[in-house]
């Protein structure tokens, strides 16, 4: 029998085991591919093997479980077959555009990459000319996955039209938001289309060098990253007047920020600058600079290859295009989940998620990383989308959902937000170097049943929200108040009964 | 036994010296050196500084600054445990607990060659709590996974 078996490489994947499952498939004289993930992350290690009637897949498999497969000829009737993965109601529910390939096959193949649609949108960029480039990101409604929304296209147009002898395209892969790891899955999973989209994007605005920040805790995104930019070189996908140099940060959450990411590639302390200048007209070394996260830069090739209304079609109101959901924290079913925006955190918490992991009921998700608010179960038919997201005092953030169940204590969330702010707090400017501090006592005296320091909580939230220089201080009091108001009891007189 | 060289001053100002002359080489630089001798030696600081052209104090600064940059020798075994929010709506400070009791108290001294560190998110979020050791991720962890990791196995 000889039989292809798909084990992903990625590093969620091998972190519950797919490497001892990979090794024990070759040692049976297997052919094995290393796939990235299909994003069903609870069903990981996901073992797919093809057939005539497309690939079947094999759920939560370990090494041990190798021989009975084997031996059972991959049977439908296994016990830990699902099925055809293609039929899967998660996979089916989705509107794959940007992780379209990912999982699909061995994402160091550029074969492969070319045999699933890549490199269609380079080449529809290099015939349309870079004004219509830009032109096309803008129609096409994308807005920065990163987290602050901010148009990609006028973003872009800004750098097309700063004058400069060198520009930068910098690719934001610093992914340090708690609850998100969409960039690593797709860097480990299809590595050539954030090449492509950084490829584009360099076409689009005159700049011939790219780089690549990225976060250190992520060593599996780096070896197929770095690999990936070793073949796309030697098949001559770059170097053409275009080339781009991964960067490892050293361990700092505000280096996402995109100034202090900017200062870090220049080899400082990654403290944040003053805005103005803008990026991208005064960037890496003072150049015009783009700075996008990798989602939005690999949202890109799909629009050009299938055309900015396309993309546009999707979503709703002014959030255009597909959102990439990771589901995290106490849930039962977590991943990642790409569909247009406009699903409400009901069906992404309760239907993809199967409600929470430990059975018990949801009592708060938290939106939007670290930074973002915490909301209680009875908002969770707020619709995933920017503008709903404000509008009920949270922020949609880089698409990061983190569920907890009814035994989180949420003063000690409140407590947390500000000790993270306090540990990575550039020190630049006092609201956030200070105020993170105070925060903390604070909390403690609140959890201590002190409930007049209510009011210097939210004083200090008021303060921190108005006189930050960036987001990691102005945003800290969104966890911090979002729990004050939604969850009372937890705070003050109240907290005592909590124990 | 160390995976690491032994600091070795003259081989590591060769190293440096195929690295470029401009200051944003000052991160690659210092990883460079952590990767092949484990940390960042005092001395090393003077060297990148050196090489690129900046004051000593701005080389000290980057060091301090980064939570990766260490300043003296690791312990040989690190287990870097995500103690950020979805790890811990799944548990992980009950780990920060059982590490403890196992006599290894989390950013505290390594013990018997060990150490647990706190590191905020390993983007294994939906597979938490998760650990990364020697650039390997590991999800579901519980407290008998954690006993083993601590014993080496």
């Amino acid at each position: 029998m000889s039989v292809r078996v798909f084990v992903p490489g990625d590093a969620a994947s091998r972190s519950v085991g797919a490497e001892a499952v990979a090794r024990a498939f070759a040692a049976a004289g297997v052919e094995v591919v290393r796939n990235g993930s299909r994003g069903l992350l609870w069903l990981e290690p996901l073992v797919e093997v093809e057939t005539a009637s497309g690939r079947i897949g094999f759920r939560n498999v370990r090494a041990a479980d190798v021989a009975g497969l084997l031996a059972a000829g991959f049977a439908a009737s296994h016990a830990l077959a699902v099925g055809a993965v293609e039929a899967l109601p998660w996979l089916r529910r989705q509107r794959r555009l940007t992780f379209a390939r990912v999982g699909v096959d061995d994402p160091l193949s550029l074969a492969a990459y070319r045999a699933q649609g890549g490199l269609v949108g380079l080449a529809a960029a290099r015939a349309m000319g870079p004004a219509a480039v830009v032109d096309a990101v803008v129609a096409s409604g994308l807005r920065g996955r990163g987290g602050a929304g901010f148009p990609t296209g006028v973003k872009w147009r800004t750098v097309a039209g700063a004058v400069a002898d060198q520009k930068y395209i910098v690719c934001n892969a610093d992914e340090g938001d708690s609850g998100t790891f969409a960039d690593r899955m797709l860097m480990e999973g299809d590595p050539f289309v954030l090449i492509e989209g950084m490829a584009i994007a360099g076409l689009a605005v005159g700049a011939t060098q790219g780089v690549i920040y990225l976060r250190s805790e992520y060593p599996q995104a780096e070896r197929v990253m770095r690999a990936a930019l070793a073949v796309a070189r030697a098949e001559g996908v770059l170097g053409g007047g275009f080339d781009i140099e991964l960067r490892m940060g050293a361990g700092s959450y505000i280096c996402g920020e995109e100034t202090a990411l900017l200062e870090s590639l220049e080899g400082r302390r990654g403290v944040v600058r003053a805005k103005p200048p803008l990026p991208a007209l005064a960037g890496l070394f003072g150049k015009p600079t783009v700075v996008n996260n990798v989602l939005s830069l690999a949202a890109v090739p799909w629009i050009l290859a299938h055309g900015a209304e396309a993309y546009a079609a999707l979503g709703t109101g002014r959030s255009r295009g597909t959102l990439v959901v990771q589901l995290a924290g106490n849930v039962k079913q977590g991943g990642l989940f790409e569909l247009p925006f406009g699903i409400s955190l009901r069906e992404v918490v309760d239907g993809i998620g199967g409600g929470t992991r430990s059975g018990r009921p949801v009592r708060a998700v938290q939106v939007g990383g670290p930074l973002g608010a915490y909301l209680p179960a009875s908002l969770l038919d707020t619709p995933l989308d920017y503008e709903a997201l404000a509008g009920v005092g949270g922020m949609l953030g880089h698409g990061g959902i983190v569920v907890f169940d009814d035994t989180v204590d949420m003063a000690k969330q409140a407590r947390f937000a500000f000790e993270f702010c306090a540990k990575e707090s550039c020190g630049k400017c006092t609201p956030c170097r200070i105020g993170a501090v105070r925060g903390v006592e604070v909390m403690d005296r609140i959890m201590a049943g002190q409930a007049g320091e209510i009011a210097v909580l939210e004083d200090l939230a008021a303060l921190m929200t108005d006189a930050s220089l960036c987001a990691m201080g102005g945003l800290t009091p969104l966890p911090v108040l979002s729990a004050l108001k939604h969850f009372p009891q937890d705070f003050g007189a109240g907290r005592v009964a909590w124990g | 036994m160390s995976a690491f060289a032994v600091w070795d001053e003259g081989e590591a100002r060769a190293l440096l010296a195929g690295m470029g002359r401009g200051q944003d080489k000052v991160l690659p630089m210092l990883q460079a050196l952590q990767a092949r001798y484990g940390f960042v030696h005092a001395a090393a600081v003077g060297l990148v500084a050196a090489a690129v052209n900046v004051s000593r104090a701005e080389v000290h600064g980057v060091v301090t600054f980064y939570h990766d940059f260490r300043t003296a020798p690791p312990p040989a075994r690190v287990i870097r445990l995500c103690r950020a929010e979805a790890c811990q709506a799944v548990g992980c400070e009950a780990l920060v607990a059982e590490a403890a009791r196992l006599g290894v108290a989390v950013d505290g001294p390594p013990a018997g060659g060990v150490a647990v560190e706190t590191v905020y998110c390993l983007g294994n979020c939906a597979l938490g709590p998760a650990a990364l050791v020697g650039g390997e991720l590991v999800g579901l962890l519980d407290a008998d996974g954690l006993r083993a990791l601590v014993a080496g196995a």
